[in-house]
């Protein structure tokens, strides 16, 4: 067993997925908003809706090809670094992604094409439809994510038989418990992606002084939706810290930041863990009961600390417990901009106050740090098990893997990702910057549903013709 | 079941080989083309498709995964960097074909990323069908090889020939979508390309049969597995007849055919194992509740509709694609 090669390869796997998980989880919201845009047009037949589908649908355009792309190494990275535990979770992790790949292929190959080729096609009725089919796809395609995660987290439904994690109750594993406060938990963090990276572009356009109508929905509608879906999403995060505490007491010890057991506990809210000497430097602690309110529903319950949990099972404390606050954090933040943004909004008066603005505009970030932290706390959390008390990690790894392989693997991973997504990125910016097309815009000659980034076209460039490309 | 897990592979991996062997191909044939109008062309030939036959690749990864777990694990980790270097060569040359219009000053970054992408992971997938067959050293069941246990001068072979058999199947597509020059240069490399796969799948079928006496065996024991090469050779003379009559869409049926009888050929040879002399079949299938699983909710009646909505695709964009028109 190699340890650095161990290290790089977590690495490896939490760089390229936490690329990944950028794209789904805004398009996840997106294809939602475009169902929403799609059935006000039908019911107040504005044409000003029509237009913002438009401009949308060609960034989720872009934003679901980035996915797409991104998304293929997720499928062979488990073999490559992780051979062990493909190998002893391949028959329960391996048909759960088949669902996922087999129903998004589906997906991506009726639904988006109507979506494309089928305005004129096809009646009103049955484009909302498949507009709400692809939200449906993407929604779904989540769900196999989630429960395969889950799965992960809180390990049911199986035998070992022969070193293989053979399944014996399929409905133990899809309708596992932890899966529906989990599923939920993400839906609406994707959801309040979509909403804010609206709000924000609402917020840019109407700084910049253009689309003055378009930038009031998208304004509106994104505050609008992110007032009322915060609350829920905070009750929804409240019920995963549930299954945490249930489930994983190492990982809400961590990021509770509790180092003895209390009963009843009382709640860190800052802190700099010293793992070394396991206590808390700087700590702004809440008195008991509180922690046990947090994370257990009640007044008088035991709370499991770190010192009682053996330090080979440890997670590494900080990043959880760093993790976890970054979200709460932009979670607040975000309620705060979602409900004062609204009360404006509704009193008409959001476009004139111009500091309000700039902070939605600055906004976007948040729900993408919010989830990508939101995430590093559930799979450090996790540490040191790949699924959790039953496979270590350190197990899990291709046992013959080398630090030379691992180290070459990451440098040309950060090498290409980084130049392709800077671009596609930049590409989205561009987009978005000039703003949606008033007329209606026509579909790409060849642009189909396989290749959801050439709706983004702009139509021919025009070439010079004494140079030869490629020279 | 497994037998039934087995077939929508094999199907996966074929369709795959055949699908996007093209649009790799016309990737390599493209690092050779000087001109931009020539290259739009070519671009324009396989812009409909390239994507979704990439897609059978994740789909082969995802069935390899569920249905054959051990398969899945031995196979990635033991081409570790391959694997990796194949991925991202892949979606250099994706992410290529859809940047290569934005700009105009940076466009031969892409044509390089195309070109180079294809070329990577054609070679690659060759070379790793080569290692295998030449089998890789294991110990306890477990890939023993080291880092670079895949690199022999035989898997190398193969990347190479596969090089040559992309690039063929590339050529004859563009015969049957382009017309003028494009059409014209693409006859012309034909008879040189299909010579050197040919004599590249004699080369390798003899080796396999010199290296692995009980392979020589099987096919002594049952002739009329001959059907198989038979049906290439075949095909070989119809696509000689085709390219001197300039016939613009039978070469391509017979070149498929040609990948047909090889795929068939090395099936069959190394059946039962999916790992050639380490891994079986029934050895590697995941257990009973995990296939009958993904059959009810995919292989039924997802996987059907899958290969309709490709058969769909490809009907929709039949036809030669005008040259000028490109594909932006």
């Amino acid at each position: 067993m190699d340890m650095t090669a161990l290290l790089l390869s977590r690495i490896q796997f939490a760089f390229t997925i936490t690329f990944h998980i950028i794209f789904p989880s805004f398009t996840i919201g997106l294809a939602a908003w475009l169902t929403v845009l799609e059935a006000l047009r039908l019911a107040t037949g504005r044409p000003v809706y029509r237009v913002i589908f438009d401009f949308w649908l060609k960034i989720f355009g872009v934003a679901f090809g980035m996915g797409v792309v991104s998304g293929i190494v997720m499928a062979f990275q488990f073999g490559t670094n992780w051979s062990v535990l493909s190998k002893m979770t391949g028959p329960i992790q391996g048909p759960l992604l088949m669902y996922e790949t087999f129903w998004a292929f589906m997906l991506e190959a009726s639904f988006f094409g109507v979506l494309i080729f089928g305005r004129s096609r096809v009646p009103p009725w049955f484009y909302l439809f498949s507009t709400a089919m692809v939200a449906l796809g993407t929604s779904f395609s989540a769900f196999w994510i989630m429960v395969n995660n889950s799965w992960m987290q809180v390990p049911s439904g199986y035998v070992l038989e022969n070193g293989v994690f053979a399944p014996n109750d399929w409905t133990k594993i899809v309708f596992n418990s932890v899966v529906w406060s989990r599923f939920p938990h993400m839906l609406l963090a994707s959801y309040l992606t979509g909403a804010f990276c609206v709000a924000a572009t609402g917020a840019w356009y109407l700084l910049r002084k253009v689309y003055h109508a378009e930038s009031r929905i998208m304004l509106r509608m994104g505050l609008g939706l992110a007032a009322a879906l915060i609350p829920i999403q905070l009750l929804f995060g409240h019920l995963v810290g549930g299954y945490v505490n249930t489930y994983q007491p190492s990982k809400m010890a961590a990021i509770e930041g509790r180092w003895n057991d209390e009963k009843p506990g009382s709640e860190v809210l800052f802190a700099w863990p010293d793992v070394q000497n396991r206590r808390n430097l700087f700590a702004i602690t809440l008195p008991p009961p509180l922690g046990s309110l947090i994370d257990s529903d009640s007044f008088t319950a035991a709370e499991t600390g770190l010192n009682s949990i053996p330090p080979e099972n440890w997670p590494p404390v900080v990043i959880p417990f760093f993790a976890f606050r970054i979200m709460v954090g932009c979670g607040l933040v975000m309620l705060g901009l979602a409900w004062v943004g609204s009360y404006f909004s509704y009193r008409h008066r959001l476009a004139y106050i111009r500091p309000l603005l700039w902070l939605t505009f600055f906004s976007f970030p948040l729900p993408f740090i919010a989830i990508i932290t939101g995430w590093f706390t559930a799979e450090v959390g996790r540490q040191p098990w790949a699924v959790f008390g039953v496979l270590r990690t350190a197990d899990a790894m291709t046992p013959f893997l080398t630090t030379q392989e691992a180290t070459i693997s990451l440098v040309i991973f950060c090498a290409v990702y980084a130049f392709i997504f800077l671009f596609g990125t930049f590409y989205i910016y561009r987009l978005i910057r000039s703003g949606p097309a008033r007329k209606p815009f026509d579909i790409p000659q060849l642009a189909v549903p396989n290749r959801p980034m050439s709706l983004a076209d702009d139509g021919p460039i025009q070439l010079p013709s004494h140079v030869g490309a490629g020279e | 079941m497994v037998m039934f897990w087995v077939s929508l592979l094999a199907i996966s991996i074929l369709l795959y080989v055949l699908l996007d062997g093209v649009d790799l191909g016309v990737g390599l044939l493209f690092g050779l083309a000087k001109g931009e109008e020539r290259r739009a062309g070519m671009l324009s030939a396989v812009a409909p498709i390239w994507d979704g036959n990439e897609t059978w690749l994740v789909v082969t990864a995802v069935i390899l995964w569920g249905a054959f777990p051990l398969v899945y694990a031995t196979l990635l980790s033991a081409f570790y960097l391959p694997v990796i270097v194949m991925l991202l060569g892949l979606i250099l040359r994706g992410v290529a074909f859809e940047f290569r219009y934005k700009t105009r000053r940076l466009r031969w970054i892409w044509d390089v990323s195309f070109a180079g992408g294809s070329l990577i992971a054609t070679f690659i997938q060759g070379m790793t069908v080569g290692a295998l067959v030449e089998g890789l050293q294991f110990t306890n069941g477990e890939y023993s090889g080291g880092t670079v246990g895949w690199l022999t001068p035989f898997a190398i072979l193969c990347g190479i020939g596969l090089c040559l058999g992309y690039a063929l199947l590339g050529a004859c597509w563009l015969v049957r979508k382009c017309e003028a020059e494009v059409r014209d240069v693409a006859r012309g490399q034909i008879p040189v390309l299909a010579v050197g796969v040919l004599a590249f799948l004699a080369v390798v079928f003899a080796y396999a049969l010199a290296d692995h006496l009980p392979i020589l065996h099987r096919w002594i024991d049952r002739p009329y597995l001959f059907v198989f090469p038979a049906m290439g050779a075949l095909a070989a003379t119809v696509l000689a007849l085709s390219i001197v009559n300039h016939n613009d869409d039978l070469p391509f049926y017979m070149v498929a055919l040609i990948f047909v009888s090889a795929f068939g050929t090395l099936a069959l040879s190394f059946w039962p194992y999916m790992i050639p002399f380490a891994i079986t079949v029934d050895g590697a299938a995941a257990p009973p509740s995990s296939l009958a699983f993904m059959f009810w909710g995919c292989g039924l009646i997802v996987f059907p509709l899958m290969l309709i909505y490709t058969l769909i695709s490809y009907r929709v964009f039949r036809g030669k694609v005008g040259e000028t028109a490109g594909y932006h």
